[in-house]
């Protein structure tokens, strides 16, 4: 196991890799039906996110509905 | 009975949006609430089908427990994905494709907005967001100021529903230009719902009496010292504001008329 940087939220974080987004979700302690992934810029389907690896440098948006009128 | 329909058929009738039907004309926001508890028990009591709900980031260092889903079951209520605080066409459509992804359907209240301290739409940014949206196959519902211009022009942009302001996003003023939103709706074949603005439940009744198609709220409900009677006096208020433009009212004159027969007065 080898580690990956990564942008999460804005944020840099290394995570163990080498990872799917799936893999990434269930690190993060997140429940892949509530969240929708956005790497570099681009949405990745639900059904998508087990076959797509985390790559060195990518930066991850991870969102969900919240409150708001 | 004079009427040509019984009054709970005529408020019965339902609003489509998008080739979707829905029973009640009150649509609410979910921000604001003091607790997911008054939320929750608000939005019941309101009655509303359509709640809406904004994309935001997961706070990963705090519990899951923020998201609005944990609260609000999608099988009980319509999603409405919003892109609020979105200044451009771009940042809007980003949103819109995270909201759908997130979602469960594919409308979008679509915002753009240009101005911090108004809140006022970039309608520019909100036409080019709108056409690139209707494009992509969503169902948008364009929050927008109460100008007819624009509004013609967001049904032209093949928007499913044109949201004109009664006042400003949270200023509780109420329908400041009752003018503005009867020439909207005279004008267009979209459904118009009035968002943003409405403060009391008489807000609620004067703007759906304009004959307007529906009515969207957040604040209003939210900031109420009591937010679930507040809810419901606007569930009432919508449906008698759309049951007294439809029944048609008296004309207004200056001058008084007796109720009361002026003759058989004793001498």
């Amino acid at each position: 196991m080898s580690e990956l940087t990564v942008t999460v939220n804005g944020k840099t974080r290394r995570v163990p890799g080498p990872a799917t987004l799936l893999d990434l979700l269930a690190h993060l302690g997140l429940d892949p039906r509530t969240v929708v992934v956005e790497r570099n810029r681009e949405i990745v389907r639900r059904v998508r996110l087990g076959e797509t690896m985390v790559a060195e440098g990518d930066s991850i948006e991870l969102v969900h509905f919240v409150g708001g009128g | 009975m004079t009427g040509t329909l019984a009054p709970d058929t005529l408020t019965g009738a339902p609003l489509t949006i998008g080739g979707r039907s829905f029973r009640s004309r009150l649509m609410v926001g979910t921000g604001k609430y003091r607790t997911n508890g008054d939320m929750v028990r608000a939005i019941e009591a309101s009655g509303a089908e359509i709640v809406t709900v904004a994309v935001r980031r997961v706070d990963l260092d705090r519990t899951k427990e923020e998201g609005v889903l944990y609260h609000l079951s999608p099988d009980q209520y319509f999603l409405l994905a919003n892109t609020a605080g979105c200044y451009s066409a771009d940042e809007a459509v980003r949103y819109a494709r995270l909201g759908r992804e997130a979602g469960f359907n594919d409308f979008v209240k679509l915002e753009v907005i240009g101005d911090r301290e108004t809140l006022l739409p970039d309608t520019e940014g909100l036409l080019a967001a709108a056409r690139t949206l209707v494009r992509e196959g969503f169902q948008v519902l364009a929050y927008t100021n109460d100008d007819l211009i624009t509004a013609l022009r967001l049904e032209d942009a093949g928007c499913a529903a044109v949201m004109p302001l009664a006042s400003p996003i949270g200023s509780g003023l109420g329908l400041v230009n009752p003018f503005s939103i009867r020439t909207i709706k005279r004008r267009l074949s979209a459904p118009v719902i009035v968002d943003a603005g409405v403060g009391t439940a008489s807000d609620a009744c004067v703007t759906m009496e304009q004959g307007v198609d529906g009515i969207l709220m957040n604040t209003a409900l939210a900031e109420a010292q009591d937010p679930v009677a507040m809810a419901r006096a606007m569930g009432l208020a919508v449906e008698a504001g759309r049951l007294a433009y439809l029944a048609g009212r008296m004309p207004r004159r200056e001058v008084a008329m007796p109720s009361s027969p002026v003759r058989g007065m004793l001498e």
